[in-house]
């Protein structure tokens, strides 16, 4: 049994967020993190490591440097990296990127036992479409925004939230699973694990690697296998700068209510 | 699948709408998007359906119409009594195969946001998620684009055609998808210009509902096409499904929303209370909160405005010691009047303030209350 989590290295868009005069993200001046939702499955997966003594395996899509991350991965108890990565692979939509991570996933190997974690979301697109389009790639049954994971067997009960309450959901392995903050708390690295994450081993798996899995093809795989595409992108206007009030005392606060009532706000 | 190409554009027509339903009620996005699917529809000059799933919902489906539906597709089943990514997916895809809509939206809840990218990727069609604005109309579309960006004019106009596969496209008959990413730093449109249907997932809140009318209500077709589903095809099986155990704050619904933030932080408990009776004062509402005090565990996320909390518009927000970041002021900018308190005057938040105050939240809350109770006593 293998538990395999899809993460993914993303700009830090809490922090400084620079863009191009074109209205393009300046990625090179922004620092990079892991997906923080994308912790949670880790940490999802360890537990189940934990627990059962299965391997885990860390998925990533993206650029060479993406191994650094993998690195950390590894140093926080993953067993093994694989980092899909090619020129071939560059300009995906969602559809594309689960078609080709899908496809990895196959080389991999997915056998009956096998749990897929995954993010809710990624904090760059904010789409969470990656997940179950690989889902529906591979023919798994699954279950997103996860919240509470038991396992007995084969069969895994998944607390899944909605916005207004939750459902209980039992499905059978081999499934995907979308994870969210509140279904755990993730660990960080150890001494010793930082010590052995540069031992532990990290696979590439370029576009000669995956080109004879059938789901891979031009059709299908890069910009020009994209269903959609990018017409125009921008940068939202600053409003027009509102008024600061003097002081911050009783009268600031009867001038406020005084105008407020004035324009008929109250 | 056979007989299904979405490749050949002209065989797809008409706009969908999902109707999602729990434990037999429609959803308030349902009226969102249908209202929405009109314009669109009306823009294309095609007709708007929706799709409803469910066991015993027919009698749901004709109030769709009120909100400007020409027909809802109803299909019914116990195996669609509670929503599962398998009988769902199954039968909305089969339905799109047989009637080949040319645009589908999907509201982007929790399930809207599981079962989109799910229909997407069996159809091979093209999804745009979380879109908070849409157009057909290119002069509808222009227009926003000047009043929602800083695109130079040439800009504007050249987004009549698109470099697709090499060759230019005229995008006049796509659906033009705009949504924020990377937190709301960037707006992007998305188009999806060689397969049908288009797909968008839509965030619930954003689109204005339409005025109900009785008579269109009662003019709304119902069909029920066939499908088939197999209780053995199933993989996920729903136990139960529980209503969160306490009421849930309704932001997007509320007129008067004052939200707390980091600075807050000292004694969220008595910030808390303080928002609340500012929001009783200034005519009734509710009390928001910004990501940093959902996760540090002080409030719940039914509270959270912002990026990944919910997108409000209320004729009154109020900031008291948040500080602004775009998470946050993507999720409340289009507030009708937007006071903030911070004691930090470079704060971004008075950016997007209609009024600023620079200072301490407990201090100052107490005076606003007093103030705005006294100008409603003078009246």
């Amino acid at each position: 049994m293998k538990a395999i989590v899809c993460v993914k290295q993303v700009p830090d868009t809490s922090g400084k967020v620079a863009v191009n005069e074109n209205g393009t993200l300046d990625r090179a001046s922004m620092a990079t993190i892991i997906n923080p939702d994308d912790l949670n499955a880790v940490e999802a997966a360890l537990v189940l490591k934990e627990q059962t003594g299965c391997e885990v395996d860390v998925v990533t899509m993206g650029p060479p440097p993406a191994e650094g991350m993998l690195r950390e991965l590894l140093a926080r108890g993953c067993d093994k990296g694989y980092l899909i990565s090619a020129r071939e692979f560059g300009g995906s939509d969602t559809y594309a990127t689960s078609q080709i991570i899908a496809a990895g996933l196959n080389k991999i190997g997915l056998e009956a036992d096998d749990i897929v974690f995954c993010g809710r979301q990624a904090i760059d697109g904010d789409t969470a479409q990656v997940g179950p389009q690989i889902a529906e790639k591979l023919h798994l049954p699954q279950v997103t925004y996860a919240a509470d994971i038991q396992k007995n067997g084969n069969t895994l009960t998944v607390k899944r939230m909605l916005e207004d309450g939750y459902m209980m959901i039992e499905v059978q392995t081999p499934c995907l699973i979308t994870c969210i903050s509140e279904l755990n708390q993730p660990r960080y690295m150890s001494v010793n694990e930082i010590f052995g994450c540069y031992d532990k081993p990290v696979e590439v798996l370029d576009y000669n690697a995956l080109k004879d899995d059938p789901l891979i093809d031009a059709t299908t795989i890069g910009l020009s296998g994209s269903p959609t595409n990018i017409l125009t992108s921008f940068t939202p206007p600053q409003k027009g700068v509102g008024m600061m009030l003097e002081g911050a005392d009783a009268a600031t606060a009867e001038k406020l209510a005084g105008m407020l009532a004035a324009k008929h706000i109250i | 699948m056979a007989t299904f190409n979405n490749t050949i554009l002209e065989d797809f027509h008409d706009v969908w709408v999902f109707c999602e339903q729990r434990q037999g009620k429609l959803m308030p996005t349902d009226f969102e998007l249908i209202s929405e699917g009109r314009k669109l529809a009306d823009e294309l000059g095609v007709k708007l359906y929706g799709i409803l799933l469910g066991d015993n919902v027919e009698g749901i489906a004709k109030e769709l119409g009120g909100y400007g539906a020409d027909g809802v597709i109803v299909c019914e089943s116990p195996l669609l009594k509670e929503y599962t990514t398998d009988a769902y997916t199954d039968v909305i895809c089969q339905v799109v195969e047989q009637r080949k809509p040319e645009a589908f939206l999907i509201g982007a809840t929790n399930i809207g946001r599981d079962l989109g990218p799910r229909c997407a990727a069996r159809l091979h069609t093209g999804l745009c998620a979380d879109c908070t604005h849409l157009d057909v109309d290119m002069g509808i579309y222009k227009n926003f684009l000047k009043e929602s960006s800083t695109l130079p004019e040439a800009r504007i106009e050249a987004t009549n055609t698109a470099l697709v596969l090499g060759k230019p496209h005229d995008v006049s008959r796509d659906l033009k998808m705009t949504r924020p990413a990377f937190g709301g730093h960037l707006m992007a449109s998305i188009i999806c210009p060689r397969f049908r249907p288009t797909m968008a997932t839509v965030r619930p809140g954003v689109m204005k509902k339409a005025e109900f009318n009785q008579a269109k209500a009662d003019a709304c077709e119902i069909i029920k096409p066939e499908f088939e589903l197999k209780a053995e095809t199933l993989k996920t099986k729903v136990l139960s499904v529980e209503k969160a155990a306490k009421k849930l704050v309704d932001l997007i619904g509320a007129d008067v929303i004052v939200s707390i933030g980091r600075g807050a932080s000292s004694d969220v408990e008595k910030a808390m209370a303080m928002a609340q009776e500012l929001a009783d004062a200034l005519g009734g509402g509710v009390v928001g909160s910004s990501r940093a005090l959902v996760d540090a565990g002080f409030m719940t996320a039914d509270r959270q405005v912002g990026q990944t909390g919910k997108t409000v518009h209320p004729k009154i927000y109020v900031a008291l010691g948040i500080s602004g970041a775009i998470q946050h002021v993507a999720g409340m900018q289009d507030s009708e009047c937007i006071i903030a308190v911070n004691k930090n005057e470079s704060a971004p938040i008075f950016d997007v303030a209609d009024y600023g105050i620079c200072g301490d939240l407990f201090k100052v809350t107490p005076m606003l209350i007093e103030a705005v109770n006294a100008e409603k006593a003078k009246k």
